[in-house]
């Protein structure tokens, strides 16, 4: 059996590949939490990639019910059919319309399906796909029939922990919480992503994020897909690296702070502090 | 084995049942842990482990249950290694003439040293209390904050110079523990809470009138309208304690103030000085601009808003049971009254007391509001939000 390891593109730590690799070996869903920007999404991906199956993924809104992953009768459809008098009508298999789950359930090989942001849902969302990501089957009622998985599919599920999830679920997955890198892992992965950026445009960049993260009153602290996207930023614009060192970030607001700072508040945050600390050079 | 390990930790309240046991036992059949004790930790957290607030209780009860738990390729002489001239650089920083004179007593500063190695190599695991081993708040000559004039201070971080500092020690996830105070990260967390309960029953229903019209418009062929159904949201009253005794907890309300700002639609706050009375204000800056009678904001604000008071409830009694016992004015009606009338009007209404639990009843003002809050009076930590959450959404 193939393992889940850190890749070229994407380092996880020691203890998430053991989770993914139980998720994978007990076939059970794996619940991943972590601050927004740690790479929870992108992990579906990787796993897919690593152990070379392909992605299906279904991506919950605060309106997403449950029965939308299985499937969906289109009635409205059939009404609109019967009063045209078309030929379709009788045959109700028709209005059927396949969910994600079902895709997953029915591929001709094993399978990665991630349920993105599933806090996002209905509070009963959760519970109400108990049975079918426990025995990987379900009944469709109006065919009279029951899709059962040809392969259990690697569920991968993430959360922002906006809702809390009910406790039957969560008997029935593995659950590792993404924890925000340290300073040694964060280098690891802008090399990962960057393989050819300048080593000190890099170090000082990383210098101006932990200060920035180290500014406790952000309302949205910057993480580590908002770190890339500022490094390519950076890259793109050819910013010599002294600009960085220049700019500390009591001082003066980041360039191209765009990239880090997510909301006006933050942004003015930094003014406040760039003016305070000017004032008290004086 | 490892079903004393379960029963410990849902003896510290972290719920693993059965069904996570025997995935357990069936994860490491499989092969998962793969023989190294770090990965079996990982395994059996991601298995018991379902609420990143416990994973610092599990870290405690792992390494309760499995200490003196070595790496198998461990060195068994790498407990004691500590560097000698660190060791004495310490003690010499830290020793008075006077000190240093009484650790003659027991066999003089090598002799010293001497034991402290050997009882290090003994020791298995941290230690707190008692008077031989080292650890913390103990008699014995080591360790730290303790009382033994002889004693060898080692600060608390410092005792990790025992080899291996194993994961599970080195406690990453204490301030996911939802007994902590609240720091600006985790009460976002949970006012997303108190926001929960605005949003249940997402669908989309049918718009009758809507489906009507277009289906007469379409010459009889059916068209269906749809609307997304409302969503009702949770209006909040913050009322802020301000000034005197709160001065040191006025940070603390400020992050739960700019966490909640964010958090609400519907959220008004109000200002007041140890127990609220007939005026409250709105911009503690511009107070007396910014005065509004208490009367009003119970006419302007309708029973379904939600009342937080936040609020250390340390003051004099007089303060809330007397006519005229404000610090700050002459008052009428006492502050319970008031307090009364606020909590009849509004439907749910909680106070958070950023004092930690175990001192409220040494102030016997937090006590009587307490009764006057009818028990909703919830510590300002997660789990205390939590329960006020729970309270207010009820």
């Amino acid at each position: 059996m193939t393992r889940f390891q850190s890749t070229s593109s994407y380092i996880a730590s020691r203890d998430l590949e053991v989770a993914v690799n139980a998720a994978v070996a007990l076939q059970r869903p794996l619940l991943v939490k972590g601050e927004p920007g740690t790479g929870k999404t992108v992990l579906a991906q990787e796993v897919a990639t690593a152990l070379g199956m392909p992605l299906i993924e279904w991506h919950i809104k605060s309106t997403t019910k449950a029965q939308q992953g299985l499937y969906e009768y289109d009635a409205v459809s059939r009404l609109r059919d019967g009063q045209l008098g078309d030929e379709r009508v009788h045959d109700i298999g028709n209005y059927i319309v396949r969910g994600k789950l079902w895709d997953a359930f029915e591929a001709d090989a094993p399978v990665v399906l991630l349920i993105d942001e599933i806090d996002k849902a209905d509070i009963e969302f959760p519970n109400d796909l108990l049975l079918e990501l426990d025995r990987m089957q379900f009944f469709v009622y109006e065919t009279r029939k029951t899709v059962k998985a040809r392969h259990r599919p690697v569920v991968i599920i993430t959360s922002n922990n906006e809702k809390e999830l009910p406790d039957a679920f969560l008997r029935r997955c593995f659950f590792h919480y993404i924890r925000f890198p340290d300073r040694e892992t964060m280098e690891r992965i802008v090399q990962s992503h960057f393989p050819d950026i300048k080593q000190e445009l890099a170090r000082e960049a990383l210098n101006v994020f932990f200060e920035v993260r180290g500014v406790t009153e952000l309302k949205k602290k910057p993480a580590t897909s908002e770190l890339l996207d500022w490094l390519k930023l950076l890259m793109i614009e050819d910013l010599p690296p002294e600009v960085l060192r220049s700019q500390d970030p009591k001082t003066a607001i980041p360039p191209l702070y765009g990239a880090l700072l997510k909301n006006e508040q933050d942004v003015h945050l930094f003014e406040r502090l760039a003016f305070l600390s000017r004032q008290r050079q004086r | 084995m490892l079903g004393h390990f379960i029963v410990a930790l849902r003896t510290a309240g972290i719920p693993a049942s059965l069904t996570e046991y025997l995935t357990l036992l069936r994860g490491m059949k499989e092969g998962v842990a793969d023989y190294s004790v770090d990965d079996f930790y990982h395994l059996s957290r991601a298995t018991l482990v379902k609420d990143e607030r416990h994973l610092d209780r599990f870290d405690r009860v792992f390494g309760e249950v499995f200490k003196g738990l070595e790496p198998p390729e461990g060195d068994p002489g790498a407990e004691a290694r500590i560097p000698e001239e660190w060791l004495r650089k310490l003690a010499e920083k830290l020793l008075t003439d006077e000190e240093r004179a009484a650790i003659e007593a027991l066999g003089g500063f090598d002799k010293l040293m001497e034991t402290l190695k050997q009882r290090l190599a003994e020791q298995k695991g941290r230690h707190q209390g008692g008077s031989k081993w080292i650890g913390t708040a103990g008699t014995s000559p080591f360790g730290a904050y303790g009382y033994n004039p002889e004693g060898v201070r080692i600060g608390q971080d410092e005792s990790r110079h025992r080899r291996a500092t194993k994961v599970w020690d080195k406690r990453e996830f204490k301030d996911l523990d939802d007994d902590v105070e609240i720091g600006t990260r985790n009460i976002k967390l949970a006012l997303r809470r108190l926001r929960r309960f605005a949003r249940q029953g997402a669908a989309t229903e049918l718009d009758l009138p809507d489906t009507i019209r277009s289906t007469a418009n379409n010459a009889g062929s059916l068209d269906l309208k749809m609307v997304p159904e409302r969503h009702n949201t949770v209006k909040v009253l913050l009322f802020l304690d301000i000034g005197g005794s709160m001065d040191d907890h006025v940070r603390v309300c400020a992050e739960l103030f700019s966490a909640a700002r964010a958090e609400f639609k519907h959220l008004e706050h109000f200002y007041f000085h140890n127990c609220p009375y007939e005026r409250l204000w709105r911009s503690n800056r511009r107070r007396r601009d910014s005065e509004v009678s208490t009367f009003e904001v119970l006419r302007t604000y309708g029973p379904d808003y939600k009342a937080i008071f936040v609020g250390d409830a340390a003051m004099s009694p007089y303060e809330i049971v007397q006519p005229g016992g404000s610090v700050e004015h002459w008052n009428e009606v006492p502050g319970q009254v008031w307090l009364g009338r606020i909590t009849r009007h509004f439907r749910r209404s909680a106070w958070l007391n950023p004092m930690p639990e175990q001192a409220w009843p040494r102030y016997h003002s937090a006590q009587i509001l307490r009764q006057v809050m009818e028990n909703r009076m919830f510590p300002l930590t997660l789990g205390g939000l939590e329960a006020m959450t729970k309270e207010l959404s009820r």
